[in-house]
């Protein structure tokens, strides 16, 4: 019994880290449609820039809270560049974004790994967050508590800013109907760069914090890529609440199908689910009306 | 109509012709191969007429298993370098042949058969992932050529064309076993990557549970990188095993030991044997989070004998003080000594020859003396549990009485009987 209480918490743990790495993807797949595979290796800069700020800063904890907004611009950055230079050329044909930033992404893969070796690198957990705390009985790790915590901080902040400021309102106008926003005056190539900048700063923060439980490696965006674009996909385009209801649900469903198998059959049984509900509902949980007549 | 079939016609005669032609020509080379085997050593296109050896050393320079097996090139190249140095092999200097196998089974047998037929080497040293083995197996048996294979493997396996000079599962796994059993250990928990060394070593570990009275109390496989362990961790913790045994692969174990770590789990009261973490590997996870846990090899940097401190400067002074020497980069040195000396007490380069004075042919090397079993082309080898200690190296705690004789297919224990059948 303790265990399947134990399983709730793993459930919304799992479910707060695949929020984590969806929420930059839920802005630029969600809202924009841009199918970017390179997302991953903006995860795994994140990661590395964690690194490399500990290896400046040294004390761990600082580091942690210095490397959260330094990721945030470094993966912010490396999306602008990326958009600017190529997606935005193919904006209108999406096998080829899909194919340019697959490839964009094994650049950064190899980047990476002539830069830092290929071989992980260690990011020490800073001192305050090592051990668990104990909650109904079973021990949750602290390193899951803060990423919880900074899921939570994200999504909100995010709400708001598409919520309450003019940058989030034109977001907005642009997604729902492109045209429109443009005759109203809003440059739709800024929002566009704008949009990117911030769902690719999100990958690097889910990077930093992703460093407190995994591995730095090279390889390290691809685990999460595969899991973000589920929750995406299943949440419903273009809403943040679909993402943050799919990842939770994802979360618990892995937990509790893991519980009863092992952890490869119920990353199986996850998938058979999400077919099934894709098949029953394609839009994924919510849907966006969008004004659009496309 | 009819004008459009004619073509058409026409073009399926010719690929029918074609398939034909090809058919005929794969018949043919069959033949000329199965011809060939019979008389394999006069046909052999080695030369050891010159004042000059060739022998391959494969490895994977590029792609994923790069990292690795690049080690095992230099520990190869530094063999070579000593053996020329007192004087080479039946007075000949040895010359490397080297090639990427760019982590690609694929590749592996494709530049293998380069190695064999055009480069025409004496024996070809190099491999690691059990996939570029099997790949390279056929070619080697088809040529009737030699391949020095360093890295400890799953078993089940006993080629006469491969000499296997890393452990096979009764010189690592087998001993780890024992010495589980030997500090009380009752009960384990299995946690491994989902690929075949694992399901086959879990399968060991399971018959050999069964026969000593240990209890299995989970077994649980994750996908190769996966990163999320909290409900594996949480299994582990409520079934309170005696010990983990670990054939996770990779980056899973640093999720692993952090999460471990992290729920209060301790090396005391729940000890973890690894049998894929080495000195490479300790510095990714963070020496914090795996301290005092173990692992089982048969070579650690910090053996104490002489052959290995010898062993250990020169590797430094050839390729840096920065550089650390592990379990296959000792197996793949000793291969190239174990291949020279069998050469020596032929008198001859011929594969035949070398496969018929193999056996007994020994090597006083880093790990203590390793002899060739010329029934199975294994090695003894001595079998080493090491605790991972706070300066990232790994110190023995316990070692097997002498070197242990190979037994690839597990004949000789009772309990491995079901085990052997599979295969």
């Amino acid at each position: 019994m303790d265990l399947l209480v134990g399983q709730l918490f793993t459930g919304l743990s799992t479910g707060s880290i695949l929020l984590l790495a969806a929420l930059g993807l839920s802005l630029t797949f969600g809202q924009m449609g841009v199918i970017n595979m390179a997302h991953g290796e903006f995860i795994m800069a994140g990661c590395y820039t964690a690194y490399v700020v500990q290896q400046v800063v040294g004390d761990a904890g600082a580091s942690l809270l210095i490397a959260l907004p330094i990721g945030f611009l470094v993966g912010g950055v490396m999306g602008l560049v990326l958009e600017a230079l190529l997606i935005r050329r193919l904006y209108h044909r999406p096998l080829d974004t899909l194919l340019v930033t697959f490839g964009v992404g094994l650049i950064l893969q190899q980047v990476a790994r002539d830069v830092f070796g290929a071989p992980a690198v260690n990011v020490s957990v800073p001192e305050a967050l090592r051990g668990g705390v104990d909650l109904l009985g079973v021990t949750v790790p602290k390193t899951r508590l803060f990423i919880m915590a900074l899921a939570i901080v994200a999504v909100t902040a995010v709400t708001l800013v598409l919520r309450f400021t003019p940058a989030g309102r034109r977001i907005r106008a642009v997604v729902g109907n492109r045209d429109l926003a443009e005759t109203a005056g809003i440059s739709s190539r800024t929002v566009d760069a704008g949009t990117f900048f911030i769902g690719s700063g999100l990958a690097g923060v889910a990077g930093v914090a992703l460093t407190l439980i995994g591995s730095t490696s090279p390889t390290t965006g691809q685990s999460y890529l595969v899991d973000a674009f589920l929750v995406v996909v299943a949440g419903g385009l273009g809403r943040i609440k679909g993402a943050v209801v799919a990842a939770v649900a994802l979360g618990a469903l892995q937990a509790v199908f893991e519980t009863y198998s092992t952890a490869s059959l119920a990353k199986v049984g996850v998938f058979i689910v999400i077919v099934v509900f894709l098949q029953l509902r394609p839009q994924g949980l919510f849907t966006l009306r969008t004004r659009s007549l496309a | 109509m009819p004008l459009r079939l004619k073509p058409k016609a026409r073009d399926l005669a010719r690929t029918f012709a074609a398939t034909a032609a090809i058919a005929g020509l794969v018949a043919t080379a069959a033949c000329g191969s199965r011809a060939g085997e019979e008389t394999a050593a006069t046909e052999s296109c080695v030369d050891t007429s010159g004042d000059t050896i060739k022998v391959g050393s494969l490895n994977s320079l590029s792609g994923t298993m790069a990292i690795s097996e690049t080690t095992v090139r230099d520990a190869i190249a530094l063999a070579v370098k000593e053996i020329n140095a007192a004087g080479g092999v039946q007075g000949k200097e040895v010359e490397i042949v080297a090639e990427d196998g760019a982590s690609e089974p694929t590749v592996f047998a494709e530049k293998a058969e380069k190695l064999i037929r055009e480069d025409c080497v004496a024996a070809v040293f190099g491999g690691w992932t059990s996939a570029s083995r099997k790949a390279m197996l056929p070619v080697f048996e088809d040529n009737d050529s030699l391949l020095y294979y360093p890295v400890q493997y799953e078993g089940l396996e006993a080629s006469e064309n491969i000499f296997y000079t890393g452990a096979t599962t009764n010189q690592q796994i087998i001993p780890a076993l024992d010495y589980l059993a030997e500090t009380g250990v009752k009960s384990i928990y299995l946690v491994g990557s989902d690929y075949v060394f694992p399901r086959t070593a879990n399968a060991i570990i399971n018959a050999y549970a069964e026969a000593h009275g240990i209890e299995v109390l989970g077994e649980d496989y994750v996908t190769l990188g996966s990163t999320e362990f909290s409900t594996i961790i949480n299994q582990v913790k409520s079934a309170d095993a005696d010990a983990v045994f670990n054939t996770l692969n990779g980056d899973s174990n640093v999720a692993f030991f952090r999460e471990y770590a992290n729920v209060g789990l301790t090396a005391e009261d729940m000890p973890v044997m690894s049998v894929s973490i080495a000195e490479e590997e300790v510095g990714g996870i963070g020496v914090e989070n795996i301290e005092g846990q173990l692992a089982a090899w048969n070579y650690y940097q910090t053996v104490d004998s002489p052959a290995n401190t010898t062993f250990v400067e020169a590797f430094k002074a050839e390729y840096g003080a920065d550089r650390v020497t592990s379990d296959p980069m000792e197996a793949a040195y000793n291969s190239v000594y174990l291949w020279a000396a069998t050469v020596e007490k032929a008198g001859s380069f011929a594969v035949e020859d070398v496969q018929a004075n193999a056996d007994g042919v020994s090597f006083d090397s880093p790990e203590g003396t390793v002899v060739i079993d010329g029934d199975n082309h294994h090695v003894t080898k001595t079998a080493r549990i090491g605790e991972i200690s706070a300066d990232g190296l790994l110190y023995t705690v316990w070692e097997s009485d002498g070197p242990i004789e190979p037994d690839p297919f597990l004949e000789g224990y009772d309990w491995a009987a079901d085990l052997a059948v599979t295969e």
